[in-house]
């Protein structure tokens, strides 16, 4: 059981890795080309798992694993409960992992001043590393940036967009 | 990666900068310069009502062939874009006079001009011209003032502005800001779903547009030297924000801070000498910084485990404003330059106040007041902390003082499209200036160029 689940972490990074491997491109590689996080963010496995008997347990990690954006509140940088299961899947298979990076994207939605949102949106980057390293991550393992409300996932002005778009990205590298 | 060119510098003598490139950094822009996406195009929404009717007669043409530059039409331009003026049509005037003994007031008087500006353009050499400009008082028939002006080719615009200023000042008694410059981000969205952000430096009428930067990552936050010479600016290439100070004229850019976490909100000290910044560094948490640009010796202003951001330098460089939330939500403080000292709270109207900017004679603060899901500018009174909110949108943001105070340049929205706009301090003026291309956000308005 325990080695079916390494396999199963080592088979999950590798998902998450490919899958974001078109956002992590250095700049000069990239051509110019930003891909655009907010595109590639939502990431869905496949072939992850392959060969490998998966109890519910396993599956439901493997969910959560999947699971990139974590969202907030207007103006609030707590993380909501609904949350919290997904962020220790993450926190446990960093700790894990000693040897994999994360890099916690902040984001606003477009309300108010820009550099006080690039504020709020490093908080809410932070608010997530605090869960990851309660759950064991290393402060090494993670890096925060904050866009503040630069790089919306969402265009539009109404409560679903900006709901869409006051979130944190998990990005692993 | 960011492409950097060198910026044309305008201004009477100067000469304009040549194109360089830096070395390591690849090119992706293209030069903004007389393309239709560099425009900007002004219409006043809301003019005083006392709006001064000016006639600003085609200037003569001693040259060979067509007229080197309409300046009459770029001084009417401007004297109409401050919403004071209310220039006269072309088509109207029942005289073209050129000189001063080919006035006759009477012509004017018919028209209820109260101004009449004249002047004449002179081909000196290819590249050498003088102007002439005469303005009068229509209504006690005497000139007011007159001046020569010598100019290459490449400054026949900054002349014009140079004389719209000399007009505005006359009459008004205020300084013009038509000679001026302001800064600002564009967005463009492409159709292949990827974004190019560049920060723009243009002539205060939106025209001479020049690329400063140029990303497919965020640019925010530009703020000028005290000698408009350099922009401070934050970059998100390379997936983390860094403070730059890019010279204009050479395009060489230095980047001043990338430390960890958040880099970012410059601001100039008056001296030119130092930048605020806010830094989150290691903890996480955001605080108001200065970085001596010279020794690089790095002093915390703020403590506090609040967002402390987006400093601005009171005119005498001894305290800065800055917004932070540690009541709540953002309010303006203001603390010492020297570190140690206590910050005190500057704005108490409302739950909402941010990015404050001072005016030209630290008397008043502009603010983003925010009230049930609406954002507008507001202008506070340092010394009662008085409110008054200017303006009427519903995401305005980014306030900006004119160098001479009697103008706010801010960012809102038209439709979807972020737009630039502004509005006189006394509320009483409205311009909107659009880009044709983009959307368009961050104004700055740069400071009075220095002869």
């Amino acid at each position: 059981m325990k080695s079916s689940l390494l396999i199963l972490f080592t088979a999950t990074l590798f998902t998450v890795t490919a899958c974001n491997r078109g956002n992590t491109l250095p700049d000069e590689a990239a051509n110019g080309a930003d891909s655009g996080l907010e595109d590639g963010a939502a990431t869905s496995g496949d072939g992850a798992g392959g060969g490998i008997v998966e109890s519910p347990l396993d599956a439901e990690t493997r969910r959560l694993m999947e699971q990139l954006v974590v969202y907030f509140d207007y103006d609030q940088a707590e993380i909501r409960p609904e949350f919290t299961a997904l962020l220790a899947a993450h926190g446990q298979y960093l700790a894990q992992n000693a040897n994999v990076a994360l890099r916690l994207e902040g984001h606003t939605d477009e309300r108010g001043s820009r550099e006080y949102n690039i504020g709020l949106g490093e908080r809410r980057a932070q608010a997530v590393r605090r869960v990851l390293m309660l759950q064991g991550a290393a402060g090494t393992q993670l890096t925060t940036v904050s866009y503040g409300e630069e790089r919306p996932a969402a265009t539009g002005s109404d409560d679903e967009t900006w709901r869409l778009n006051r979130r944190v990205e998990l990005v692993y590298r | 990666m960011l492409g950097v060119r060198e910026l044309n510098t305008a201004g009477l003598g100067q000469r304009r900068g040549k194109v360089a490139w830096i070395g390591a950094l690849a090119l992706l822009g293209t030069w903004l310069a007389g393309t239709a996406e560099a425009q900007l195009v002004v219409n006043i929404t809301r003019g005083a009502e006392t709006a001064a009717p000016i006639a600003v007669v085609p200037f003569g043409w001693q040259g060979a062939g067509a007229p080197a530059f309409d300046l009459a039409g770029v001084v009417g331009a401007d004297l109409r874009s401050s919403g004071r003026f209310a220039p006269l049509a072309v088509a109207d005037m029942v005289s073209r006079p050129t000189q001063a003994a080919q006035v006759r007031f009477q012509d004017w008087r018919v028209l209820d001009a109260d101004y009449l500006v004249i002047g004449t353009l002179t081909e000196d050499s290819p590249d050498r011209f003088t102007a002439v400009f005469q303005l009068f008082d229509v209504t006690r028939g005497e000139q007011l003032t007159g001046f020569r002006l010598q100019a290459g080719r490449a400054d026949l615009r900054a002349t014009a502005h140079r004389i719209a200023d000399m007009i505005f000042q006359e009459i008004t008694g205020i300084p013009g800001v038509f000679s001026t410059q302001i800064a600002y981000v564009s967005e463009e969205r492409r159709s292949d779903g990827t974004k190019r952000f560049r920060l723009i430096v243009s002539d205060a009428d939106g025209e001479n547009a020049r690329m400063v930067a140029d990303s497919p990552q965020p640019l925010m936050s530009p703020s000028w030297s005290p000698d408009a010479r350099r922009l401070a600016y934050v970059s998100f290439e390379g997936n983390q924000s860094a403070v730059y100070v890019q010279t204009l004229r050479t395009g060489t850019r230095e980047r001043v801070s990338a430390r960890a976490g958040v880099n970012s909100s410059p601001a100039f000290s008056p001296d030119g000498r130092t930048l605020a910044l806010t830094l989150s560094r290691d903890a996480g948490n955001l605080d108001v910084y200065t970085l001596d640009l010279t020794t690089q010796v790095l002093r915390q202003l703020t403590t506090d485990n609040a967002i402390d951001t987006e400093a601005v330098w009171a005119p005498d460089g001894r305290s800065l404003y800055f917004t932070s939330d540690r009541a709540g939500g953002p309010n303006v403080y203001r603390v010492s330059a020297e570190p140690g000292a206590r910050a005190e709270r500057v704005t108490f109207e409302g739950v909402y106040n941010a990015r404050p900017r001072l005016s030209p004679d630290g008397k008043q603060l502009a603010v983003v007041y925010g009230q049930s899901n609406t954002y507008r500018i507001g202008v506070v009174t340092v010394a009662n902390g008085e409110l008054e909110i200017l303006t009427t949108g519903r995401l305005d943001e980014s306030p900006s003082f004119a160098p001479n105070g009697a103008q706010i340049i801010y960012a809102t929205r038209e439709g979807t499209r972020g737009v630039l706009a502004s509005v006189s301090t006394d509320g009483r003026i409205r311009t909107q200036i659009a880009s044709v291309a983009g959307d368009v956000r961050e104004p700055v308005w740069g400071p009075f160029p220095r002869p």
